[in-house]
């Protein structure tokens, strides 16, 4: 089982209640489909993504990096079993959406960008380190019911 | 992974110039987040008396690895030719695993946000990715 102490649960929490949803998500969501450009295969349908400003304005990947990070809530919720908590979205992200496990960490990463971008100097190496292992739980848990 | 187009390397020459003044600040910045973040690495540095990020040696250092991607930046168009010396002290000395590259890449990515968050766009991110994967290759070329 994962361990976290209490100034790493205060981290956390810290950082998604100062969050605007409607602003993180599409802003790490469009960096990963400009960023890492194979990722678009999982949105053919959803209009033009030809170019870096189309999809940064592109408004369905807008609706959908927001709807994103709003899954993140539930880690947040319960740190002491984000296993648990994602193993009905592992199996969505496995046998519906057919997302490779390899891309969560692509996302993980360009989320951890955004918000050093929003933090600047307040993203401290603890922090930062603190937010990643967040991430890394999160992108296990969600590899966990692929098979 | 793939090759710098030319409209790669304009991106990556018009933002290092802009952030070069403050290379060697970025390059500590780094080196501190890798050690904290990622603490097998280290194991590189045990000779060094503190390894917490603003120390000296880690200050001194961070600011010998952004002097090579200064270099690297002006060898843009070579890179294999240009870091071959680096390449060799790498290999042959320093013996760093490779994964290590793209650690301390990545750290490189997180201060480039935390101290230009207007200027690290997207578009810039990711021609800053390939850019030091790219560096990476280079540095890797003479390991076996």
């Amino acid at each position: 089982m994962v361990e976290w102490s209490e100034q790493e649960r205060s981290i956390i929490t810290s950082i998604f209640s100062n969050l605007d949803y409607n602003d993180v998500g599409p802003k790490a969501l469009s960096r990963c489909l400009i960023v890492y450009p194979w990722t678009q295969r999982y949105f053919a349908n959803f209009g033009n993504l030809y170019n870096a400003e189309a999809i940064k304005t592109n408004p369905n990947i807008q609706a959908h990096g927001t709807k994103v990070l709003h899954g993140l809530d539930r880690a947040v919720k319960n740190m002491d079993n984000i296993k648990g908590t994602y193993a009905e979205l592992s199996v969505l992200h496995s046998e519906k959406l057919h997302v490779d496990p390899d891309n969560f960490k692509l996302l993980a990463d360009c989320l951890t960008i955004v918000i050093a971008a929003k933090m600047g100097s307040g993203f401290t190496p603890e922090i930062q380190a603190t937010f990643q292992k967040f991430l890394a739980v999160v992108v296990s848990a969600l590899g966990k019911q692929y098979h | 992974m793939t090759t710098l187009t030319p409209k790669d390397k304009d991106t990556v020459k018009t933002f290092w110039a802009k952030i070069s003044p403050k290379a060697a600040a970025i390059g500590a910045d780094a080196l501190g987040r890798m050690l904290v973040v990622y603490p097998q690495t280290k194991t590189y540095f045990a000779h060094w008396k503190d390894l917490s990020p603003g120390s000296a040696p880690v200050k001194k250092h961070g600011a010998t690895v952004m002097g090579g991607v200064a270099d690297a930046v002006g060898k843009i168009d070579d890179l294999t030719a240009g870091l071959l010396n680096l390449s060799e002290l790498h290999a042959f000395t320093l013996r760093v695993d490779p994964a290590n590259f793209k650690i301390l890449a990545h750290n490189i990515l997180v201060v480039l946000a935390t101290t230009f968050p207007n200027d690290f766009t997207p578009e810039v991110h990711v021609a800053m990715d390939k850019f030091l994967a790219a560096v990476a290759l280079a540095l890797s070329e003479k390991y076996r």
